[in-house]
């Protein structure tokens, strides 16, 4: 049965809130009938009412409160109503809770989950549509997972929950959550693709064409990019005759260069696409890593698709040009393919 | 009163006042000397960064400590050795541990500011810890375990709004927790004049937390005083506030004190140590001060035998996997 990616979520919440007493839901507005700014915990609070406990506008806070109760042996899921306000809680994420486990030595696991809903394109302006992702990734002691419509977004939480004994910061891109899920399988068909998903507890997918065999360009994205790379992807293929391999992790930080790499290997070239602002951010990261793993197997210079270094408007028009779009994926792609030093034998 | 069978890790079962008087006075004396050589070795070049003294504060910890119970839970701040040494006794550990050694309590990753044993926390930035302290004794509450949890702060910390928010969802949610709030008056090198508006007993009260203000460096006051308090939170599991009135004799880290001389010296006069010490038998006082000494001695001389944590243990345990990628992105095959 099909499902989105807002019933995914909401379904693992009742699954690992039934299954195991140790888990807690903490946020603003999580009640009943409201059940969450976007809606990913309704329900919740009528099935568990001892569990699912709605907060004052307290982020630091409840946050820091939830990493008590996850030193203390609950399983805590705090939600953070907009990604925005993550900012709130900065000094807990950075110098409180990914620090105990290490500073004290081992001693002690911080099993918490923030998931916080992130991301433009609603018009909700400068305070309500970043990607801020980006400054949390390297932070010590945190594993950042961003599910797409690729993955299973419930069976990631559901495992950043209960199988991870440390921190975990879940970003949910909010044009996502009314996407159907179309879950890659481990090896087979997706649509018009043949898809891979690598092993372990929070996989990355690759989509391809053309079986593995051959292609031009490896478009990295994840969460509400993915599906953007996706199109661009086909747009591509028919409009250019370019073969496009999409990844898609969602393991944000660490990241797996692996599936990347093999990739590479076939294409060469390499286009990495994030909502956050371009300075600084993921893409950075992860082709700094790239050249330093795998350098010669770059035929071109690596580039990166991601939003203007601005603020994010409130009006269409100006949201449009701030945040990264189809266009901006397919131009890059082409660049990429006029860069290359090697005349692609397509 | 006795101080309960469990309630320190180290304790002799005491049973009269004369015991709990010299049990209260041995841990006092014992913090003041080890902290007096941590000084010592810092100015001998033997330490690294920094360290906060609890020096002229003791009888806060050792009047609230013993009442808790194996299973209560202590946050402790950047100044938490008078604290730790009242909870454990562990002078040797502690030691280790501001000497960066591996078998210290938690093998040199922390520091003076930042240490874990058993149910006792500490954390360096200043008010994160108070919600944090509050979601554990919330946790215990869940759990049914009977724990309650104390929360050490001082007069400074107050600037945090963290505190406020820890506060209001403490007596929301009826959180077993002991907030102590430990004014020395010097927030560094600030006095509190400058640095807090309005009362301190009041920003309990304004939140529903029934609040109580204690001015005394007298252990044994202290000690009656939060004997009842203590008792409260764990039978109407409900947060607790109180404000003791105090005064730090020492800087605020080291060599960094610009305080008056003579506001220093009118403290000096009623000052913890020399109070209790007064109430006891010359040959008792002499016994335990000499006891503190050795103890001290001991715990330096195994702890300058201590290794220093190698490198290669950096991935221990299961973030192994993850330093092993983040070393093979520095470095390009």
């Amino acid at each position: 049965m099909a499902t989105n990616v807002l019933n995914s979520l909401n379904a693992a919440l009742h699954k690992m809130l039934s299954e195991d007493p140790r888990v807690v839901v903490v946020g603003e507005d999580l009640l009943d009938p409201y059940g969450g700014a976007f809606k990913v915990t309704k329900g919740l609070s009528t099935q568990f009412p001892d569990r699912v406990l709605t907060t004052p506008l307290s982020e630091a806070g409840f946050t820091a409160l939830a990493a008590g109760m996850a030193i203390r042996g609950l399983r805590p899921v705090v939600e953070i109503m907009f990604g925005d306000f993550l900012m709130l809680a900065a000094d807990q994420i950075v110098n409180h809770i990914g620090k105990y486990r290490w500073m004290y030595n081992d001693k002690v696991r911080v099993p918490l989950v923030i998931r916080t809903p992130m991301g433009g394109r609603r018009g909700y302006g400068p305070t309500h549509s970043q990607s801020l992702e980006k400054h949390f990734i390297g932070a010590p002691g945190w594993h950042v997972v961003a599910p797409s419509p690729f993955h299973d977004p419930g069976a990631l939480l559901y495992r950043a929950v209960i199988e991870d004994d440390d921190p975990v910061l879940f970003i949910e891109n909010k044009t996502m959550y009314a996407r159907p899920v179309r879950e890659a399988p481990s090896e087979g068909r997706l649509g018009d693709f043949h898809a891979r998903t690598s092993s372990g507890r929070y996989p990355t997918v690759t989509l391809s064409f053309d079986s593995f065999s051959s292609a031009d360009v490896t478009l990295v994205a994840y969460g509400g990019m993915a599906e953007l790379a996706e199109a661009a992807a086909e747009q591509l293929l028919m409009r250019e005759e370019i073969f496009c391999e999409v990844v898609v992790p969602s393991s944000l930080s660490p990241i797996d260069l692996e599936p990347i790499l093999e990739s590479l290997k076939r294409t060469g070239k390499l286009v990495v696409c994030e909502e956050g602002t371009q300075t600084a951010g993921w893409g950075a990261e992860l082709i700094a890593a790239v050249s330093a793993q795998a350098f010669e197997l770059l035929q071109a210079p690596p580039l990166r698709v991601a939003a203007k270094d601005l603020p994010i408007a409130n009006t269409s028009t100006l949201e449009t040009a701030i945040l990264p779009q189809l266009e901006d994926i397919d131009q890059a792609v082409l660049r990429a393919c006029a860069n290359s030093r090697r005349v692609t034998t397509r | 009163m006795p101080i309960p069978q469990e309630a320190h890790l180290n304790s002799p079962h005491l049973n009269n006042q004369d015991s709990i008087r010299e049990h209260l006075y041995a841990q006092m004396v014992l913090i003041r000397r080890f902290e007096e050589r941590v000084l010592d070795l810092f100015a001998a070049g033997e330490l690294f960064g920094t360290t906060h003294c609890y020096i002229g504060q003791e009888a806060n910890a050792v009047g609230i400590i013993n009442h808790l119970e194996k299973r209560d839970i202590i946050f402790s701040s950047h100044r938490c050795h008078g604290h730790f040494l009242a909870r454990t006794g562990k002078a040797d550990l502690l030691m280790a541990e501001l000497m960066g050694r591996a078998t210290g309590l938690v093998g040199g990753r922390g520091g003076s500011q930042h240490i874990c044993y058993e149910n006792f926390y500490s954390n360096g930035v200043q008010g994160g810890i108070v919600p944090t302290a509050t979601g554990m004794a919330l946790a215990e509450k869940m759990l049914r375990t009977g724990a309650i949890a104390t929360v050490f702060m001082g007069d400074g910390t107050l600037g945090e709004g963290l505190v406020y928010e820890a506060f209001n969802l403490a007596s929301l949610w009826s959180a077993p927790i002991l907030f102590v709030i430990e004014n020395n008056r010097w927030s560094q090198s600030t006095p509190v004049e400058k640095q807090l508006a309005g009362s301190m007993l009041a920003r309990g009260q304004a939140f529903g937390i029934e609040s109580g203000e204690i001015d005394s460096t007298d252990a044994e006051e202290l000690y009656d005083y939060f004997d009842p308090i203590i008792k409260k939170v764990r039978r109407e599991q409900r947060p607790h506030l109180e404000v003791i009135q105090t005064y730090r004799l020492c800087h605020h880290s080291k060599s960094d004190d610009m305080r008056p001389e003579e506001e220093i010296e009118h403290y000096r006069q009623n000052e913890p140590l020399p109070k209790l010490r007064s109430r006891l038998s010359p040959e008792v006082a002499e016994r335990l001060d000499q006891e503190a000494h050795t103890k001290v001695e001991q715990a330096v001389t195994w702890a300058r035998q201590q290794p220093f944590p190698s490198p290669s243990t950096f991935g221990a345990g299961a973030t192994a996997a993850e330093f092993r990628q983040a070393e093979s992105h520095r470095t390009a095959p």
